[in-house]
């Protein structure tokens, strides 16, 4: 069995963006699937901070202090792209305009609650827009490695992380499988190569149901 | 005649009284009115409430101003960066109150403030614990968390361009969420790179009509911070 690495996944999640979509990326992991659209389809890319048509980052030298996007890392407008404020932006994301939320997690439950903002504890908590993501976005994707460092899986029966949104998660891309959280459970859509459903179930833990298309 | 512009940031930021709400744009350094800010900072007000997305970046604008412990209270977002560590070290120290809110929920309650706007009902942040101890309602099949305005006495930021009567227009992000706190507050203060006449800005294109404005201040291109 071998692990997607980052790029992988980051194409792996492209694949499944139609043209016309319009789409936020989260910060950090979700921000490289905008590497891997393919050239010629025409996906709306959506920052909250207050943009619609990210375009490719800047060359070096080219970057312009007053155009970043919501993980304040320099970016670019194409043509068709349009400012706005802040809470035309929520509106978008809030009054359900977008098409996707991709996000990366610290957890996902089998009933598609995500955690994803804070990890308890006396840590400083932060959350952006990421509660605001979980309930407006049409469709909520989560991009995350399957497994922490620990080797437990990071879909779990609960969330013992604070909440970001309860039942919010529609599918979830890991370095392992694509699973789509539905009402009667986790689907497993497809896997990597070289892993059996009854490995996967084994490193899950939450039980899984195998999709006939399923490899 | 109506003339918004005044000579320098001091002149205009004269009047803020300890204890004062204040509103700061930007998100970031992406509109953050530095100008403004180091203003504030000379003229001493203290134990304000700042409202913000972030809690101060590095070693200027916001983050000095909590640096030189002016800031009792801070509404915001996302104040955990790598680079928040003057608002990290006083929150751990106790000496500054956090209020966390969602960013969209953030935004409009800016914007309920300055459209009047009694308290709304969000679906954001519904079953967390940044709902706890709200009000909640279930309206048709989704639930709902009451979040209320946030009003404040000064709003600070900046924008492009300005004429004498306080029309405004932006660049890029750095709009963010000056055009909501422009109307938040009792006074608006804008930092801006350029003053025309009236009627040099397209009135199509006017994001931020004069009517939400009260003074403006012509920062020196030579001001303008690197990121």
């Amino acid at each position: 069995m071998k692990k997607l690495d980052r790029n992988q996944m980051a194409a792996r999640v492209a694949r499944d963006i139609p043209e016309g979509s319009y789409v936020n990326l989260g910060i950090g992991l979700p921000t490289l699937v905008a590497e891997h659209l393919p050239k010629g389809r025409e996906v709306v890319l959506h920052s909250e901070n207050g943009v619609l048509g990210i375009g490719p980052r800047p060359a070096p030298g080219e970057e312009d202090e007053d155009l970043i996007n919501a993980g304040k890392e320099p970016v670019t407008l194409l043509p068709g792209g349009a400012y706005f404020h802040h809470a035309d932006s929520f509106a978008m994301i809030r009054g359900r305009h977008l098409d996707f939320a991709i996000l990366g997690a610290f957890q996902v439950s089998v009933s598609g609650d995500l955690a994803n903002w804070h990890t308890g504890g006396d840590a400083i908590p932060a959350v952006g827009g990421a509660m605001d993501l979980a309930v407006g976005a049409k469709k909520v994707l989560v991009m995350m490695e399957h497994l922490t460092k620990k080797g437990e899986s990071k879909i779990v029966e609960r969330c013992t992380y604070p909440l970001t949104g309860a039942r919010c998660v529609n599918r979830v891309y890991t370095d392992l499988a694509v699973i789509d959280v539905k009402p009667d459970g986790l689907h497993v859509v497809d896997m990597v190569e070289g892993l059996s459903f009854e490995e996967l179930q084994r490193l899950t833990g939450v039980p899984l149901k195998k999709l006939a298309s399923a490899a | 005649m109506i003339n918004k512009f005044f000579e320098s940031a001091e002149a205009a930021l004269a009047d803020v009284s300890d204890g004062a709400t204040v509103m700061i744009g930007g998100f970031g350094n992406a509109g953050m009115p530095a100008l403004l800010i180091d203003a504030l900072i000379a003229q001493g007000a203290r134990e304000l409430t700042i409202v913000n997305n972030n809690a101060g970046n590095g070693e200027t604008g916001l983050a000095a101003l909590m640096k030189a412990k002016r800031v009792r209270k801070i509404l915001c977002s996302f104040p955990r960066q790598n680079d928040s560590w003057h608002f990290d070290a006083l929150y751990r120290a106790g000496e500054i109150e956090l209020e966390l809110v969602p960013q969209g929920t953030l935004a409009e309650r800016i914007r309920a403030a300055g459209a009047g706007i009694g308290a709304f009902y969000t679906p954001t942040a519904f079953g967390t614990l940044l709902a706890k101890d709200k009000e909640t309602r279930r309206i048709g099949n989704r639930d709902y968390v009451l979040e209320y305005p946030i009003h404040a006495d000064y709003a600070l930021i900046k924008a492009d361009r300005a004429d004498r009567w306080g029309n405004l227009v932006y660049r890029k992000t750095a709009r963010n969420f000056a055009p909501i706190m422009a109307a938040a507050a009792r006074c608006s203060v804008v930092q801006v790179r350029e003053t025309v006449d009236l009627g040099a800005i397209d009135p199509e294109a006017i994001v931020t009509p004069g009517i939400f404005v009260k003074r403006i201040v012509r920062a020196a291109a030579s001001l303008r911070r690197a990121a």
